[in-house]
């Protein structure tokens, strides 16, 4: 006899779920292939640990790769006497480069008030205490650079010590282009030196990517901010174009089960997003001639890709089969 | 008395930290019961906070995993093999095979540690005895060395539990040897499938171990010490009955630091190329 009851609405569900699909799952009820069970591994239980990293590490891939290559840019346009351009993006890498990523990295922190702990040692075996350096090098060079050459344009002080300024400027932007660099790539070095299989099996394609992405989207701050020049637009074709050949790398480099979190799952769908709206796609609008949009096209897809690669990441990891399937390759 | 008593090296005092010996965990299934002792006592002596309570439904395992509120794990394996030469009663007889194997799991103080290496802070480093050690004063959460362990047993402790945000794993007891006392895992194992001492001599017990079982019918008895690979050895290791993947254990672990050539190559690659592009953009579209 069946009632209007929550309670007995439950039991019929049950009753009917049992009736359709066989079983009725839960926690703690496995009975999926009987009394041995089949999943793979322990119970299915991630071998390797996923990272536990969450959105400011891809926003700080991000930033960190802008803020690195402006400053190669800005060195560039320095060289070459566009003072303008260079001032804007020694702005552009100061802020991103010396402001967001700091914050952004120690946000990230477990403890962040013990986030110069960082600087205690110096260990050229891991990556991310090569960053933590290569980052404050970087803005240590970055920021006096900036107002070096904001006081040597605005001539506050006259003579000598203008000269001084000028010498100062070039030589902290210079600096800042080559940790600059470094900055933009050494993410991928990062996040391919793991155990995370879908990492570690890309790591010669992942500080192309990082380092190309922070490019592309370093011009095409620049070129959002009026900046239409032909030297900006060039670097857009080059990073454009390099993207595009990474997704080809991509779809042709595949492993198989170990690395099936680049090609399945949503992980899979973010850094394909990601790879199309900075390859392809902003490739052909810049062929068309439409820059601003080919920009935003290649920041978009900067963007999403750094969140997609960190998302393969945590399937990845969470996968055993892949962990054995890297380790059989 | 259990096992060897007063005898084994798991009841002695000893003055292995004192004397910089290389010490290690043998660990062996084929005498395990389950009991669970080892957790227990673990996270009593260490203070380790609880990490939830669910039922897996995964055998007697409701732990899960090591980390970084679970030093020990006790695995319960079942598995659709006899069990070496063992007499079945006659009510088994027409069944399928099965066997139940239980193996308590740690951290395994590899010879070359992926976490160690990782840590950006210098918060990770190597004892006496040659184990891995997390100061956790020092550690600042960065999150580095859990995807950097081959195994997967050291994890960032979230909040809220006590001490969040930093990183944790096996001290193997450290604050307990440097006393001469043995880590209280080994200390409570009542069938001494934990056994504690010098690693040398645990090796030699370890391959014995494995004959004396497969003359007994245990045909798929190996040790589980992964020498060949970059990891070189570990310094707590297993007895495992059939394939490694079965345990959750990878079959062949690497420190990821052997990946760090290419991959800084790689960078460097593209740091230089991206300065050439950028110089031949102002020189040619100036």
């Amino acid at each position: 006899m069946t009632t209007n009851s929550p309670s007995e609405k439950r039991l019929e569900e049950l009753r009917e779920q049992a009736w359709k699909e066989g079983v009725v799952a839960g926690r703690g009820v496995d009975v999926a292939g009987g009394p041995i069970p089949s999943k793979p591994g322990y119970y299915g239980q991630p071998v390797v640990k996923p990272p536990v990293w969450t959105w400011e590490v891809p926003l700080y891939f991000f930033f960190g790769g802008i803020a690195g290559m402006s400053a190669v840019i800005a060195s560039g346009a320095l060289i070459f006497h566009h003072v303008d351009l260079a001032r804007e993006a020694m702005w552009l890498a100061a802020i991103s480069g010396g402001i967001l990523s700091p914050i952004l990295l120690i946000m990230d922190l477990g403890r962040p008030h013990l986030f110069l702990n960082m600087l205690r040692v110096f260990k050229h075996r891991s990556a991310m205490s090569m960053g933590a350096w290569i980052l404050s090098a970087f803005g240590a060079c970055a920021v006096p650079g900036l107002i070096a050459l904001e006081l040597h344009t605005h001539q506050i002080f006259p003579g000598t010590l203008d000269q001084l300024l000028r010498l100062a400027a070039g030589t902290f932007i210079f600096g800042s282009a080559i940790f600059g660099t470094l900055l933009a790539t050494y993410t991928g070095v990062l996040i391919g030196a793991t155990t995370i299989p879908a990492w570690f099996l890309h790591r010669t394609l992942l500080p192309i990517h990082f380092g190309t992405a922070g490019l592309g989207s370093a011009a095409a701050v620049l070129e959002l901010l009026g900046y239409r020049i032909a030297a900006l637009n060039f670097l857009g074709f080059y990073a454009a174009a390099v993207e595009s050949a990474l997704l080809i790398w991509l779809s042709v480099d595949k492993h198989g089960v170990a690395d099936r979190a680049i090609h399945e799952h949503g992980s899979g769908w973010l850094i394909r997003i990601g790879e199309v709206l900075n390859g392809p796609l902003a490739l052909i609008l810049r062929f068309f001639g439409l820059v601003p949009l080919a920009a935003i096209s290649f920041l978009i897809g900067a963007l999403v890709s750094r969140f997609g690669w960190i998302a393969v990441g945590k399937v990845s990891g969470s996968d055993p089969e892949s962990v054995f399937a890297a380790e059989r390759y | 008395m259990i096992g060897e008593g007063l005898q084994s090296t798991n009841q002695r005092k000893h003055s292995f930290v004192q004397d910089r010996v290389e010490v290690g965990f043998f660990t062996d299934p084929s005498v395990c019961i389950g009991c669970k002792a080892c957790e227990v006592a673990c996270k009593e002596w260490n203070q380790v906070p609880d990490d939830g309570f669910m039922w897996s439904g995964n055998s007697y395992d409701n732990t899960g995993h090591l980390g970084a509120s679970t030093w020990r794990h006790v695995m319960f394996l079942e598995q659709d093999r006899a069990k070496g030469n063992q007499i079945a009663g006659p009510m088994s007889l027409d069944q399928d095979p099965f066997r139940w194997v239980f193996l308590s799991d740690v951290c395994k103080h590899c010879e070359e540690a992926g976490c160690l290496e990782a840590c950006p802070t210098g918060s990770i480093v190597r004892t006496e005895v040659g184990s891995v050690l997390v100061q956790n004063d020092v550690c600042n959460g960065c999150g580095y060395c859990v995807v950097s362990c081959p195994f997967g047993v050291i994890d960032r402790r979230p909040a809220p539990l006590p001490d969040s945000g930093g990183a944790f794993k096996c001290t193997f007891c450290y604050d307990r040897q440097k006393s001469g006392l043995v880590p209280a895992c080994a200390k409570v194992c009542p069938t001494e499938s934990i056994v504690f001492g010098r690693l040398d001599d645990l090796r030699a017990r370890g391959a014995e171990r494995v004959q004396q079982l497969q003359q007994s019918g245990y045909n798929d008895a190996q040790l589980y010490d992964p020498t060949e690979t970059s990891v070189r050895g570990i310094h707590a290791f297993f007895l495992i009955l059939g394939e490694p993947e079965a345990y959750g254990l990878p079959p062949k672990p690497q420190i990821p630091t052997i990946y760090l050539k290419s991959a800084w190559t790689s960078a460097f690659a593209t740091a230089i190329a991206s300065i050439i592009a950028t110089l031949l953009a102002f020189a040619f579209f100036s």
